[in-house]
């Protein structure tokens, strides 16, 4: 058996470490290891982005990075996203707009959303629709959460 | 740009307080913290994790399996094989929306002599890490005789084909046949005189067709964790549309008493159909009781999720409609050769009778027949069986109608089913909404908006699914505030615990924040079926309904005690209850229960029938690239009779969802088998469903034609519109381009290899 | 999963040294969207991983007017796209690494992954080859450079030693009269791979608008991505016509040799290809036509 491997880095703004096998994805260990299961597996392929992190300030699946990479690294969750006041504007108006059905994909594309926002705060329905092509949902066939994504850029924007 | 899709809704709506307001989900917060809890996110202490060993062959008969360097691997806990399960007797058991024969349930849990499908279960450990599974998985060696699989549907019903299996003999017409065939019942609904309808008509269009396997395509992938305990007492935590279903079949397959076995079902990443039947379950189980009483967890990868759980069938279709000079149809033959997989039980029959029941039509003569070929058992995906189908008769109605220069809605109109009418599979036709579509699709902007552009085209199709009601158990307590605990069986895939709490509220008369709805494990409420066949609202909500009249007769008596008054002289009525001199709300009842009998608690069941069934017209406009093939969908309209929208948020959801799964079966999803029967594109990549990129808005305009049958005119939502997509993308290709395409999916290949034809200049290679 | 052991050189020579030693039974990591899937399904079973992203000349994204671009080998094509001047100089080349997964898949995966994975269906290679992108690779001999079209020698395979691994790519900066331009056709609008593709480049005269210089690449229509030299070549001194176009692009369908796969059949892919260079071909006019435009401005 290979050795496990000492990996020091920050989730949700702590100091975190943890031992891992080299083999196991960020996603396994935030899951396994770190209890922090808002990530979930949908593909452990990058096809589906359900277990959407933000590592040093870039989307990522974090069952394509291997925990060992994640060492120095700066992460956010879904579960780093709400706001020490509550939930985050963007989880209320995916609420708002019932823009989720099962769940499954919500929080990777809440996650997806978040990185978009930062980057572009006024995005057209046309760069929702690229920037989030990379999430699938099954459930909703997709109207709902466009339209809960316009809407908190919009709510973020008066908010600044 | 964010307003919400507007619905039209009908007069109803002012009379009630709660049923058809856009309220707060119940489990939304949970769901947009990462705070709920599926399958996979189960951590029991001391947790295994398991693996499944899987055939690489679609057919092959296994000679040994040998599993000593598996179970010699540091952190390796346990290994089965098929052994290890126990003989099962051949007796019939329910699936939910399927049943099959008890050991082809076994058998398809875990091989014994015969691998029948490429990912077919082999073998599973247990070990300490996933990696460590895996790397055990990797060292069990199998010998395996590789027998020459079957993989088409016509080919399988050949007499001289292969067999998957010696012992399936054709149930023809309630007959069963002496010679074994993979043929494993042929069904006949008749109606009338085919032929002598055909000698009516002046128009006779027919065609063949062929559909290719698809996926449910939930993102969550199948997972169970399981303990047995020393005591023999099983419980295991999964994801699945029915915690009494697993129950059930876990107790058949393992061969215990269904007492020993407790589901707590936790919350679900996707279902469509695909999480009724067991997989994974019985093998955590023997896993745990092998690998000295620790809980094991196991989850599938994607690729087992495609290769080896339960997509619908693959079909070979044949239809023939005629209809008169005014538009009448005056007879259907249809045939229909649905793909099993590897054990019998695909949706034929359900397909049969959905296929073309919004039509009346005097002679109809429709044959199926359930194949079993070298492919994953087939299982329930949203209306089973009936997309395909009435892909194949909707392209057909839609010919007629260009052949008849008739508007496809008129002819629609001219030939649509009411209440009274007969369906050719037999039943008589409730009050259903199909003319309502058409009339309020008729009238839609989307159809009145005429439709500019080159190689641009409009479609319509219509659908129709009977839906489904059958078992339900809700409960509640009152709390020391008045607030009522609402314990439910039903699993909640898309915010059933909702509209549940909301039929209460609206019952009770009281606000719905003052119901706290949860889903019960198997121990906590009796049995409930499924969240399938679109019954949860329906069903659920009547035994919520009911569940309700209970509590206000409690309420009454124990008013009546605490007046001191007979029971018949207190009246209840939005949210009070009260007597000439006496009035309380039926919250401060609870400060009053010590002294009239102490906690107050009641359930209720319901086992009804007098689910109404669903039809509904879609609109689509699509864009051809006759240089690709590509189809774009450009707008999309779905007009759905609902019943009673109970949240019309969810409703629209459905119906959204639905629409675009039904896109995706149209376009671009796919099995993708080699001649070897091995899946090529089992993942997520290859099998390719709609992104954001691919759909525009899905507009969904709910039609309210209360179902009488329900208190609060309820009909299932949920699977219809997954129906007319295919059909109608394909009349709009069409209309756009003027080729009929007669296999789904209508990828871009299929699509210009019909340009090609079309226009043999047209090919530039 | 095979075992492994993962390793993370600071330095080039570090990284030279262990792949020297070890080249054999190692695979270098540097975004992972590959190779993370090739471990998970076993199609590779390394004993070592290399992770040369934390290399600091791997990382290097830079322009200047004089030496050109300059890409990192390590850097994710998010970091690309995102790059203003070089979005702006270089739209040919970000219609390549925008096309590549989902933004998630952009935040990790990089130019060297994609040519050195050395798929026939690779997005970048085909626009690195018509904006003649040249590569260093490093190893025990030092650095050497070859042209991106001399990478790939059939699917899966590259043309490096086994001590040598992907330093950067350059790029000579745009001419005047530049324009490039990448497409491929996938059956959806996002996530999936190439069913055939094609780019283009061109470089027009500022007096005539005549074509100068003209460079055609397909892509998953072959074992590798081809250059097409003929293709261009038929442009050059010719306007820019339908006809001209269409020459093209039945040159550049008749130097495929696809295979049927789940994918494509062999017609649909030297259909597209033609259909593919002809799209590429009218956007790379129209941005060279801007660039003359903007030149006399």
């Amino acid at each position: 058996m290979s050795q496990r491997i000492h990996v020091q880095t920050e989730i949700n703004g702590e100091a975190q470490d943890f031992l891992c096998d080299p083999r196991e994805s960020l996603l396994d260990v935030l899951r396994n290891t770190m209890g922090l299961t808002g990530a979930k597996e949908g593909c452990r392929n990058g096809n589906c982005g359900a277990c959407n992190v933000i590592m040093d300030g870039i989307l990522v699946n974090s069952c394509l990075v291997l925990a060992v990479e994640a060492e120095g690294s700066s992460i956010t969750t879904v579960e780093g996203i709400n706001t020490p006041v509550g939930l985050h504007l963007i989880q209320q108006k995916y609420m708002d707009h019932a823009a989720l059905q099962c769940g499954i994909c919500t929080l990777g594309l809440i996650v997806a959303t978040k990185a978009l926002l930062d980057h572009n705060p006024a995005p057209t329905e046309h760069d929702v629709r690229l920037w989030l092509a990379g999430n699938l949902c099954r459930c909703t066939g997709y109207d709902k959460i466009v339209r809960a994504v316009l809407d908190a850029a919009e709510a973020m924007r008066e908010n600044v | 740009m964010t307003e919400k899709t507007p619905t039209l809704d009908t007069a109803s709506e002012s009379k009630y307080r709660i049923i058809g307001k856009r309220v707060d989900r119940y489990d939304a917060a949970d769901k947009v913290t990462g705070q709920a809890v599926y399958g996979a996110d189960v951590h029991p202490s001391n947790l295994l994790y398991g693996k499944v060993l899987r055939s690489p062959h679609a057919h092959a008969r296994i000679l040994s399996i040998d599993t000593s360097a598996a179970e010699a691997l540091e952190g390796v806990h346990a290994v089965i094989t098929g052994a290890d399960l126990p003989s099962v007797s051949d007796r019939i058991v329910d699936l939910g929306e399927t049943a099959t024969s008890l050991r082809y349930q076994s058998d398809n849990i875990l091989a014994k002599d015969k691998a029948l499908y490429f990912g077919h279960a082999i073998a599973a450990v247990s070990a300490t890490q996933p990696y460590i599974a895996e790397e055990a998985v990797s060292l069990i060696k199998v010998e395996y005789e590789i027998l020459p699989p079957v993989l088409d549907v016509r080919k399988a019903m050949r007499p001289d084909s292969t067999l998957l299996h010696d012992d399936i003999f054709t149930d023809e017409l309630g007959q069963k046949s002496t010679q074994a065939s993979n043929v494993a019942s042929h069904i006949r609904h008749a109606q009338g005189d085919v032929e002598a309808g055909f000698r009516q008509a002046d128009v006779i269009i027919e065609h063949e067709f062929e559909t290719t396997m698809v996926h449910q395509g939930y993102i969550e992938p199948h997972n169970a964790t399981a303990i047995y305990n020393p005591s023999g007492q099983i419980t295991i935590w999964c994801s699945t549309q029915g915690s009494f279903g697993v129950r059930s079949q876990t107790s058949d397959v393992l061969d215990v008493p269904i007492s020993s076995v407790h589901v707590i079902p936790t919350e679900i990443g996707g279902g469509f159909g695909g999480k009724n039947s067991i997989y994974l379950e019985p093998l955590a189980v023997l896993l745990s009781k092998k690998s000295n009483n620790r809980p094991v967890k196991l989850t599938m990868t994607r690729a087992e999720s495609l290769a080896a759980t339960g997509p619908t069938s693959g079909s070979y279709i044949r239809v023939k409609l005629g209809a008169d000079a005014n538009g009448h149809l005056t007879a259907a033959k249809l045939y229909l050769a649905y793909e099993a997989g590897a054990f019998p039980g695909s949706p034929v029959g359900s397909a049969a009778g959905s296929m073309i029941s919004e039509y009346r039509i005097s002679n109809v003569l429709i044959d199926g027949y359930d194949v079993v070929v070298n492919k994953p058992r087939t299982e329930a995906y949203r209306a089973p069986g009936t997309s395909n189908a009435v892909f194949a008769v909707e392209t057909v109605v839609d010919e007629l109608c260009e052949k008849l220069g008739m508007d496809p809605i008129a002819f629609r109109l001219l030939n649509a089913a009411k209440e009274g009418d007969r369906r050719p599979d037999g039943p008589t036709h409730p009050r259903i909404g199909f003319i309502e579509t058409l009339q309020a699709a008729q009238s839609h902007d989307h159809y009145q908006t005429p439709l500019d552009g080159k190689y641009r085209g409009r479609g319509v199709a219509c659908g129709y699914w009977g839906n489904w009601g059958g078992r339900s158990s809700v409960s509640a307590s009152m709390n020391a505030d008045g607030t009522i605990s609402l314990i439910t069986g039903s699993i909640d895939l898309s915010g059933t615990r909702t509209t549940t709490a909301m039929q209460l509220a609206e019952t009770l008369g009281i606000d719905l924040e003052d119901i706290v709805p949860q889903v019960a494990d198997t121990n906590s409420v009796s049995n409930t079926e499924g969240t399938y066949g679109s019954r949860t609202t329906f069903a659920t909500g009547w035994a919520a309904h009911k569940l309700g009249c209970k509590l206000i007769d409690a309420v009454k008596e124990r008013a009546a005690l605490l007046w001191d008054i007979p029971v018949d002289t207190v009246d209840y009525e939005d949210g009070c209850i009260f007597s000439k001199a006496n009035r309380l709300t039926f919250k401060d009842i609870s400060k009053y229960l010590d002294e009239t009998g102490g906690p107050l608690m009641v359930s209720a069941t319901s086992f009804e029938g007098g689910h109404g069934p669903s039809a509904t017209t879609h609109i689509v406009d699509v864009e051809v690239d006759p240089d690709t093939g590509k189809v774009d969908i450009l707008r999309y309209t779905a007009i759905q009779d609902v019943g009673k929208a109970i949240h019309p948020d969810f409703v629209e959801g459905q119906i959204q969802g639905g629409v675009v799964q039904g896109i995706g079966w149209a376009l671009n999803e796919g099995y993708f088998y080699n001649d070897e029967g091995q899946l090529l594109n089992a993942n997520f990549l290859d099998y390719r469903m709609p992104t954001f990129l691919d759909v525009p808005m899905i507009e969904a305009v709910l039609v309210e034609v209360s179902n009488p049958r329900h208190p609060y005119g309820v009909r299932g939502v949920g699977e219809v519109p997954i129906v007319p997509p295919p059909a109608a993308v394909a009349n709009a290709i069409h209309d756009a381009i003027g080729v009929r395409l007669t296999a789904l999916p209508m990828s871009p290949a299929r699509v210009l290899e019909a340009v090609w034809e079309q226009t043999p200049s047209a090919y530039l290679g | 999963m095979h075992s492994f052991t993962y390793v993370r050189p600071q330095s080039l020579e570090e990284a030279s040294t262990f792949l020297s030693e070890h080249r054999e039974q190692a695979r270098i990591l540097a975004g992972g969207t590959d190779l993370l899937v090739q471990i998970q399904s076993s199609s590779v079973t390394p004993d070592y991983i290399v992770d040369i992203k934390h290399i600091p000349e791997l990382n290097v994204l830079s322009f200047d007017e004089t030496g050109g671009l300059r890409i990192g080998a390590a850097v994710p094509c998010f970091k690309i796209w995102n790059h203003h001047e070089i979005a702006h100089l270089y739209p040919g080349l970000i219609d390549a690494v925008q096309l590549i997964g989902g933004t998630q898949i952009q935040g990790r995966a990089t130019l060297g992954g994609n040519v050195a994975n050395a798929s026939p269906a690779a997005d970048t290679i085909p626009s690195l080859i018509v904006h003649g992108a040249i590569c260093d690779v490093i190893g025990r001999q030092g650095i050497r450079s070859i042209a991106v079209q001399d990478i790939c020698i059939g699917p899966g395979q590259n043309a490096l030693a086994p001590d040598e691994f992907l330093l950067r790519f350059q790029i000579k900066p745009p001419s005047i009269g530049f324009g490039a331009h990448y497409l491929r056709f996938i059956p959806r609008n996002e996530m999936d791979i190439a069913v055939a593709s094609a780019g283009a480049s061109l470089v027009l005269n500022p007096d005539d608008q005549t074509v100068q210089y003209a460079r055609i690449a397909i892509g998953a229509v072959a074992p590798t991505p081809l250059l097409v030299i003929a293709a261009g070549e038929s442009l050059i001194g010719q306007p820019l016509t339908n006809e001209s176009i269409d020459r093209a692009a039945r040159l550049a369908a008749q130097a495929a040799q696809p295979i049927t796969d789940i994918r494509g059949t062999i017609s649909q892919r030297k259909h597209l290809a033609a259909v593919l260079t002809r799209r590429a071909l009218v956007k790379a006019q129209e941005r060279a036509l801007q660039s003359l435009k903007g030149a006399s401005h």
